[in-house]
């Protein structure tokens, strides 16, 4: 027990000492790998965009983008996500950068495990790795797309090495010293195999921001299909697709949200909504709930229901 | 051309009597952002007046300026910020030492981080990255 959480500690800490030891999630992979996790995988079809320069991170980028077939080209790329006076990219750019693109990008779970399962689902998985030592460090971007448990190895498109394999220890700590960073870049009507909810919330909203309206209500349709009870996702499916012009859906969907979860912002928006429509009648009803929902638990929203409210009662 | 004239009244009075809901229906809806907001942290006003406030402070101008970069410039990339990310900067500020040169070190970071992108899903770990071959 002791020696388990001196092994965390050191992991968490003081990666550079446990060097000696094969890292944590490593060693649990291999001691006890998940049954319903093929012995190995690998994307072949994923293609390979050798890297320029420092441009790391828009070939890498390139590659996770075209391999789901969006418009993929490292220099237009670098424009967008690179930063010339660092010399390198910015994770944040990264995820900006895929958005712009046209696909969703979504932080994974910082476990090995995850990454492997997402390879295994044919999606290549983005990575940050810090090729060097904490205090010498040699940032790298590179695109996870196989493994194989029995050899103990990763396959990357990493660099100029379309093909690169490396030890699975190796690669966790350097992996580890990056901050375990790693992203799926999705379609929007797909979801990473193992991203916890609030991480695809946070994609989903960061794409409603730059994608086209249509696109954001599929990815919070896409959210919904597997979590239902989102909240959130609710309200920015009826804000995307009022947002695209599709007024009938978005009354639909805050209608939904409004009676699953009697929110404040649903019956608010869904007020407004049929305000618009020219119904007012509808209009001052779920205005009435708004209100009494925001007394009643959501006093955030106490003075924009009041005016939702004035308004339906208006002329 | 009666049934003209009616028409053109109803639509006049139409545009008289939603001229005013018609500009403010497009902002009446409350945004997926500002819900999350809501639910997640401290109210948008609050955390962006704080991030406003932190570039009052002459020395933090003169270092921007310094740089080549208006504090008006900042203003509009921190009105930019989703209320997450406002509140993660301000998180990021509070927990360094106060009053000293490190509140400076970090609201820099922050600043190339502002300068460089759209903001999307900030990460801690490490805010900068140089490639390697």
């Amino acid at each position: 027990m002791i020696a388990r959480l001196a092994c965390a500690i050191a992991a968490l800490g003081l990666s550079g000492c446990a060097a000696v030891f094969t890292p944590p999630q490593t060693a649990t992979l291999q001691a006890t790998p998940p049954a319903d996790l093929p012995a190995r995988a690998e994307r072949v079809e994923t293609p390979f965009f050798p890297q320029t320069r420092d441009h790391c991170g828009p070939a890498a980028l390139a590659t996770a983008l075209a391999d789901i077939g969006l418009p993929a080209n490292p220099d237009t790329l670098a424009d967008a996500v690179f930063l010339p006076s660092r010399g390198g990219s910015l994770q944040l750019e990264m995820v900006g950068g895929a958005r712009r693109q046209g696909a969703v990008a979504t932080r994974l779970p910082r476990e090995l495990e995850a990454l492997l399962r997402e390879v295994a689902a044919g999606h290549p998985v983005v990575v940050l790795q810090n090729l060097g030592l904490d205090w010498l460090p040699r940032w790298h971007y590179a695109v996870v797309v196989g493994y194989d448990l029995a050899a103990r190895e990763l396959v990357l498109r990493s660099g100029t090495t379309q093909r690169e394999t490396l030890a699975l220890r190796t690669f966790e700590y350097t992996w580890a010293r990056g901050g375990r960073w790693a992203i799926t870049v999705l379609p929007p009507d797909q979801l990473p195999a193992t991203a916890v909810e609030t991480d695809a919330l946070e994609a989903a909203v960061g794409f409603e921001r730059a994608a086209p309206p249509a696109r954001a209500a599929l990815a919070y349709r896409t959210l919904l299909a597997r979590w239902p009870a989102n909240l959130l996702a609710g309200i920015g499916l009826g804000n995307a697709l009022h947002a695209a012009g599709d007024t009938a859906g978005a009354q639909a969907a805050f209608e939904a949200v409004a009676l699953r979860h009697d929110s404040a912002v649903a019956w608010n928006n869904l007020a407004r909504l049929r305000l618009d429509a020219g119904d007012r009648a509808g209009a001052r009803a779920a205005a009435d709930r708004a209100v009494q929902r925001a007394d009643a638990a959501e006093p955030t929203w106490r003075d924009a229901a009041r005016a939702t409210q004035a308004a339906t009662n208006a002329h | 051309m009666n049934k003209a004239k009616r028409i053109l009244t109803y639509v006049l009075i139409s545009s008289l009597v939603f001229s005013g809901m018609a500009q403010a229906a497009p902002t009446a809806l409350i945004s997926t952002e500002q819900a999350a907001a809501a639910l997640q942290a401290a109210p948008r006003s609050e955390a962006h007046a704080r991030l406003q406030a932190t570039l009052d402070r002459a020395d933090l101008a003169a270092m921007l300026q310094a740089r080549g970069v208006s504090v008006d410039e900042m203003r509009a990339r921190v009105d930019a910020l989703t209320d997450a990310e406002a509140q993660q900067m301000l998180t990021q500020i509070d927990q360094a030492p106060a009053g000293s040169g490190d509140v400076l070190g970090v609201v820099f970071t922050i600043f190339i981080i502002l300068l460089v992108t759209d903001i999307l899903g900030l990460t801690k770990v490490f805010p900068f990255t140089r490639s390697v071959r």
